[in-house]
């Protein structure tokens, strides 16, 4: 390690102010606090930091992506070869599964950072952290059969529009990653409002089954069905739906998987253990009142099964609970999670266009935290300011 | 008051080199500095230039905007040099200790015969006032003011922080003429706070005229502004007086002996010192005369006062007013490849990010590296954790950055202090200087409002 800082010492004049690569000072220095963490010592305050930094923070949210990540990448896999008919062995799977998944993360990292690092210059500022994270969650909720060019400009669009128009990792309003997903959706609906996005090589006309078009459940139950059955004409069962070998974006299929991602988010201190719960609690209360007062089949499906269906488990986990889009105040976290899950639920059950509401509910409730968290403050500004009055009030009273 | 005040909020930081509860010789300081800088808000007046004699109590500079409060020196000698910063502003006025202390006398009373006015006037001329500190603002109390209460925190919960009850407890005289002496400053009560866990010592057990409240709870539960808000918060308006419980047995010493007492007891801590113990030494002494061949090879930090709040001292420098302890840590100047993916088994973090927590019971070894770059706020409700006080942070350092002066009264600015906001700063991932956001905010109403 002695001779990598040395070499890095050598270089790094180049990439100062003055040096010939100067334009790229800031993907020199994010790379060097890449592999050094930098021998900064505290100048002002505090003389001892706690351990954790945003890189820590950051990794450890990628961290507990992986686990829907990988089972993704399988999954891919097994709906390709259920709906086609042939046999594949294990290994077979997940090597297909992940010829597909690869390049959407390649492509996703590589735009955005590209831009994160650019804008970085810009600023004369350290690259922040941020899209680590947004990196790694714009492929898992892309459909696997998504162009790249397409996975390219989302990106490219969420980080621009989404993040750095506002200042950057910290300032913005909405998930920069339900950005990329909502622009994909909006921008090129006839692409992937069909369904034969969402399971590989269905667009090619591979499908065993004439007729089937790979629909996820979700919109089976938006056209109406009771029973949601597979490429081959078997139904889903429980266990299905909570495994994850169902169609859908590549990582939110496994409520499995997703959920040992919160144990991580959760254990460490860096997901908000509020927020997942209260989404999880507001689904299920609309779940009920919707079984309660149906009148069609969608509004049938079961209160619980449309918690382990669809973007709904992955969003509470990994969307919702974005620091920096969410309510900031501990208070405001769980009415904010709770609208989310009561909201996304409405959205799909209520709403012909949209089968699926998670995004659309999470981008309204982001859009809605600041105001959510100025109530929760007025009650304790107001409450300091009736404390005063009162002091003042006693002491008239007294005279 | 019986009840016991739970403070479920704050961290208790377990560092190595906790001071052994012994009393260890240290040689007579060579120099002592008075450092207007210690003094929170203060433009001193000099009254001495290099070569003048003098005596413990003599007068070295006093307030320029409240000439009444006077600022004396801790020992008798030479003043020997004025250290000057930038626009000559005074650093520290350094004297040359001569072998023995003479001592200017002042006339004093049985405090039960004084009045209020005559009582301040003692302690305005023997220079023992500054030990009275106001808040808001954390600046020395204002004779004029009416508090509406005085607040002294019995015990200390910052890492590596003394054992007050191991100092004082052989001072029962001397607080109790203490504490009638400052019965007088106020109408209303004066509090006291304790530990709950432990009964309370001779001194305090045995003291009167004051309120005692018990708090149980990590730190910062021993901070008197945490106390200040459980009991009694500030309002806009209102001035409370506070004291260190040590401070009110110099003021007892004083009232009984006429002479000022130069004597203090500092904890010298951390895991940089060979055998950290207690040392009984003079106010303002040179920081070798302390750490002389006791602290451990390589680049090392030497703060006066604890890790979180304490101020950074070079070799030459000398122990703060108000600090009880010094603190020795190693400097973080280095690199690591890799570190923020490493396990990190030695690493302390109040977050379950690293495999340090694995060992509950440990001790750590902490240097001064930062652990990172300087980022935006991302991670929320963390702050939250670590400050038992019924405000928002967050919203309340986004106020003060932004200068919102309304804003940052609504928030609750005059409740706080920058050393209720150290474990903010300690825990935050994204290492803003929020102690400093937080001075930066009360400077600024300060000036509003005066």
């Amino acid at each position: 390690m002695e001779a990598l800082r040395r070499f890095i010492r050598i270089i790094k004049l180049d990439f100062m102010k003055g040096g010939r690569f100067e334009m790229f000072q800031s993907t020199f220095e994010a790379f060097e606090t890449f592999l050094f963490v930098p021998d900064k010592v505290t100048t002002q305050g505090s003389h001892i930091r706690d351990a954790l930094d945003m890189k820590r923070a950051m990794a450890i949210v990628v961290l507990a992506t992986i686990p829907a990540l990988l089972f993704g990448i399988w999954n891919t896999g097994y709906q390709h070869f259920l709906a086609t008919g042939t046999e594949a062995g294990f290994r077979e799977l997940v090597w297909y599964g992940f010829l597909k998944v690869f390049p959407i993360i390649v492509v996703s990292y590589v735009t955005g950072l590209g831009i994160e690092f650019t804008s970085a210059q810009i600023r004369g500022h350290e690259v922040n952290e941020g899209f680590l994270v947004t990196g790694m969650l714009i492929p898992l909720i892309m459909p696997v059969d998504v162009p790249l060019w397409m996975v390219a400009v989302s990106t490219a669009f969420a980080v621009i529009i989404g993040k750095e128009v506002f200042g950057g990792t910290g300032m913005n309003i909405w998930n920069p990653a339900l950005i990329a997903r909502a622009f994909l959706f909006f921008a090129y609906p006839s692409q992937i409002s069909g369904d034969f996005v969402w399971i590989a090589g269905l667009k090619s006309g591979e499908g065993i089954l004439d007729g089937f078009s790979g629909a996820t459940i979700l919109a089976q139950a938006a056209s109406g069905k009771s029973t949601f059955v597979n490429g081959i004409g078997e139904a889903y069962s429980a266990w299905d739906m909570f495994f994850g070998s169902i169609p859908g974006s590549v990582g939110e299929t496994s409520t499995l998987a997703i959920l040992i991602g919160a144990a991580i988010l959760i254990y460490t201190g860096i997901g908000s253990w509020k927020i997942i719960v209260s989404v999880f609690a507001g689904g299920t209360v609309i779940g009920i009142i919707l079984n309660t007062f149906a009148v069609n089949e969608f509004m049938r499906v079961p209160y619980w099964q449309h918690l382990i269906i669809g973007g709904f488990a992955f969003g509470a986990v990994f969307m919702a609970t974005d620091p920096v889009s969410a309510s900031q105040t501990e208070k405001g976290k769980w009415i904010y999670g709770f609208l989310i899950g009561f909201i996304a639920i409405l959205i799909r059950v209520l709403n012909p266009a949209f089968p699926e509401g998670m995004m659309l509910s999470i981008l309204l409730m982001n859009t809605f935290a600041p105001l959510i968290d100025h109530y929760v403050i007025e009650a304790n500004v107001k409450k300091r300011l009736n404390r005063a009055k009162l002091k003042i009030n006693t002491a008239a009273n007294l005279n | 008051m019986s009840d016991v005040i739970k403070i479920k909020r704050g961290l208790d930081i377990k560092l190595k080199g906790k001071a052994e509860k012994i009393y260890k010789r240290s040689d007579r300081p060579s120099f002592c500095a008075v450092k207007p800088v210690d003094f929170n808000g203060l433009t001193p007046k000099l009254t001495v230039k290099p070569g003048d004699e003098v005596k413990v109590g003599s007068l070295i500079f006093y307030d320029k905007y409240h000439p009444e409060i006077k600022f004396n020196s801790p020992v008798s000698g030479v003043i020997s040099e004025i250290h000057r910063g930038e626009r000559r502003k005074i650093l520290e006025v350094v004297i040359k200790t001569a072998d023995k202390d003479e001592f200017v006398n002042f006339s004093v009373k049985d405090p039960s015969l004084l009045s209020r006015n005559e009582v301040i006037e003692i302690l305005l001329t023997s220079g023992l006032w500054p030990v009275i500190r106001q808040r808001p603002y954390s600046i020395i109390a204002r004779p004029a003011d009416k508090p509406k209460a005085i607040f002294i925190s019995g015990f200390n919960t910052a890492p590596l922080a003394p054992d007050i009850d191991f100092i004082i407890k052989d001072s029962e005289d001397e607080f109790r003429v203490g504490t009638d002496v400052i019965t007088h400053l106020t109408d209303g009560p004066i509090h006291l706070s304790l530990e709950s866990d432990y009964p309370a010592c001779k001194t305090f057990a045995n003291a009167r005229n004051l309120v005692i409240h018990k708090f149980k709870g990590p730190h910062p539960a021993g901070n008197v502004g945490i106390q200040i808000s459980h009991i009694d918060p500030i309002n806009k308006g209102e001035v409370v007086w506070y004291i260190n419980p040590l401070d009110i047995v110099k003021i007892g010493k004083l009232f009984i002996n006429g002479i000022p007492d130069n004597t203090t007891v500092l904890a010298l801590t951390g895991s940089g010192v060979i055998n950290p113990a207690y040392y009984k030494t003079i106010t303002g002494a040179n920081v070798t005369s302390l750490i002389q061949g006791n602290i451990k090879e390589g680049h090392n930090r030497i703060i006066s006062g604890d890790v979180l709040t304490g101020t950074k001292l070079d070799k030459k420098g000398f122990t703060g007013f108000y600090d009880r302890q010094l603190t020795v840590i190693p400097e973080g100047k280095h690199f690591e490849f890799i570190g923020w993916a490493k396990p990190g088994f030695g690493k302390y973090s109040f977050y379950r990010a690293f495999w340090s927590w694995l060992r509950p019971g440990a001790e750590y070894t902490i240097d001064t590296n930062l652990k990172g770059g300087k980022r935006a706020f991302v991670l929320t409700g963390n702050y939250e954790s670590v400050i038992p006080m019924d405000i928002y942070p967050l919203q309340l350092l986004k106020a003060i950055m932004v200068e919102d002066i309304d804003n940052m009264e609504r928030l609750g600015i005059y409740e706080v202090d920058p050393e209720d906001f150290a474990l903010a700063e300690f825990i935050c991932p994204s290492k803003t200087e929020i102690q400093s956001i937080i001075k930066k905010g009360l400077d600024l109403i300060r000036k509003e409002t005066e």
